[in-house]
């Protein structure tokens, strides 16, 4: 067996009376308790998760701006203000995805990047081989020194800004997917969960006592359970599952990620163009009794589909998913999911199934 | 919370209880309730069904995933808890009162040789390592 990876807060963790489970090759908490109660937690008040396994990754040097336009299938050029986020995937030449990402604009020479935990390795090896064949001088450093935590909920930023002090000042301003840096920290107004609040990169040393006043200042410790039902209805993708190298973006619901208007080249731009979606991913709600689950096929007017994520939602009370399904499908139509030896019903929504605290369906 | 010592129970980690009509009311264990988390969903076997000993008879979803509950013994199925449809998190917050079924065994002996509490502690003691 091999040990798993640890963040800065494992101890926390524990000592918190948490479930720890391998995630990927991490030793992370799936909750410290009721995750149905952690789920409602975050939307009703807020919660804190660590998230120091995901990765940051630091891109310095003349010509970073250059070097993601081609590597990503979103625009950087639709960042211009100082601590702005971009969502993007970064794809394969057929279009496949390499990854889902996030990156913040600090300067001409400095790009900061946070990508998945199960996907850093092959991430950072991409990028790196990128660069090289490109001839491009970039310092591509992944940051291991920095933890995340990740503060949500209605109530998270008035939170951290009374167990952080001065952070106040610097952060009440931020718009939603924006970030600034306070000394060795970095507080961004992003997050996995539909709320508001803040994902914050704190040197791992500090995480610990970071973590601590936070826990005195009443925020509740939130496992990677409800992370994964509050992201599911929030419509929000998640990798591995969602989408992976065998699917593009537009058929997996980002779209809106993907810029093939400018006329910007990119890894896999051509290969999008020249096979247009035939599949989409689609929101399902179960009208029948049951648990949608990741696998399950789909059986509609148009053809087959799939689950990709299926869970049950805390605050819809009732079954959602996200489903691989043909074009074809409509908001609206009823399709039938094989749950075990039966056919059961479910009806194509739009989604986000939830946010904001409230059901949006 | 330790497993009552008036229950029999089954490595699938089923508990059984031996009511007075000579019928027997089946739950999962504390054990089982707290690898699964939240419960969301049910669904019993029907009334009159035949179950083998071991048979695959009922479902058991919680937010995390979803799990089978298998015939303790054989017998035919007298009775499901309606119950437990609006409220499947009765079998977190108390799973030895949340049965999920009864039965009436076709052989009341066969309840007899499934493990007691003692023996059941000791076999979840031995899965952990």
């Amino acid at each position: 067996m091999t040990t798993l990876k640890q963040t800065p807060l494992n101890a926390a963790h524990r000592a918190m009376g948490a479930k720890m489970v391998d995630f990927g090759g991490w030793d992370m908490p799936v909750n410290y308790g009721s995750q149905i109660d952690e789920h409602h937690q975050v939307r009703r008040d807020c919660g804190m998760f660590d998230v120091s396994h995901m990765r940051v990754v630091d891109i310095k040097g003349d010509g970073v701006r250059a070097f993601l336009r081609h590597l990503l299938a979103n625009n950087p050029d639709k960042l211009t203000t100082t601590g702005k986020a971009l969502y993007s995937t970064m794809l394969r030449p057929d279009g496949g995805v390499i990854d889902d990402l996030i990156i913040y604009f600090m300067s001409e020479s400095w790009f900061r990047i946070v990508v998945n935990a199960g996907t850093a390795d092959k991430d950072i090896a991409w990028m790196k081989e990128q660069a090289a064949s490109h001839a491009l001088n970039l310092a591509i450093t992944p940051r291991q020194d920095l933890a995340m935590i990740a503060v949500q909920g209605p109530n998270a930023r008035a939170k951290v800004w009374e167990a952080l002090p001065g952070s106040q000042e610097l952060s009440e301003n931020l718009v939603p997917f924006s970030a600034v840096e306070m000394g060795e920290m970095f507080i961004a107004r992003t997050g996995y969960t539909g709320e508001d609040g803040f994902e914050i990169m704190i040197p791992a040393k500090a995480a610990p006592f970071f973590w601590a006043n936070l826990a005195e200042k009443g925020v509740k410790p939130i496992g990677l359970g409800a992370r994964d039902t509050l992201r599911l209805e929030a419509g929000m993708n998640l990798y591995g599952q969602d989408m992976d190298e065998t699917v593009n973006p537009l058929e997996s619901g980002l779209a809106w990620t993907v810029d093939l208007k400018s006329p910007r080249d990119f890894i896999g731009k051509a290969a999008l163009l020249a096979h247009p979606p035939t599949r989409k991913l689609a929101g399902l709600l179960l009208t029948d009794r049951g648990v949608l689950r990741g696998h399950q096929k789909v059986h509609t007017a148009h053809g087959e589909g799939e689950i990709t994520s299926g869970s049950f939602s805390p605050t819809l009370e009732k079954s959602i998913a996200l489903a691989r399904v043909p074009s074809g499908v409509a908001i609206g139509d009823t399709v039938q999911v094989a749950v075990r030896d039966k056919m059961l019903n479910a009806q194509v929504v739009k989604y986000p199934f939830a946010r904001n605290g409230k059901g949006m369906i | 919370m330790s497993n009552p010592e008036n229950l029999k129970y089954t490595t699938s980690h089923e508990w059984v209880r031996t009511e007075a009509d000579g019928t027997v009311s089946i739950g999962i264990t504390q054990h089982a309730q707290e690898l699964l988390g939240d419960m969301v969903f049910v669904e019993a076997p029907a009334v009159g069904r035949h179950l083998a000993a071991r048979e695959e008879c009922a479902v058991v979803e919680s937010v995390k995933a979803a799990a089978d509950v298998y015939a303790p013994v054989s017998g035919t199925v007298t009775e499901a808890n309606a119950e437990l449809d609006g409220s499947p998190e009765s079998i977190n917050q108390d799973p030895y009162s949340a049965w999920m079924f009864k039965m009436r065994p076709d052989n009341s002996s066969d309840v007899g040789a499934l493990m007691d509490a003692t023996a059941y502690q000791a076999f979840v003691d031995s899965e952990a390592h």
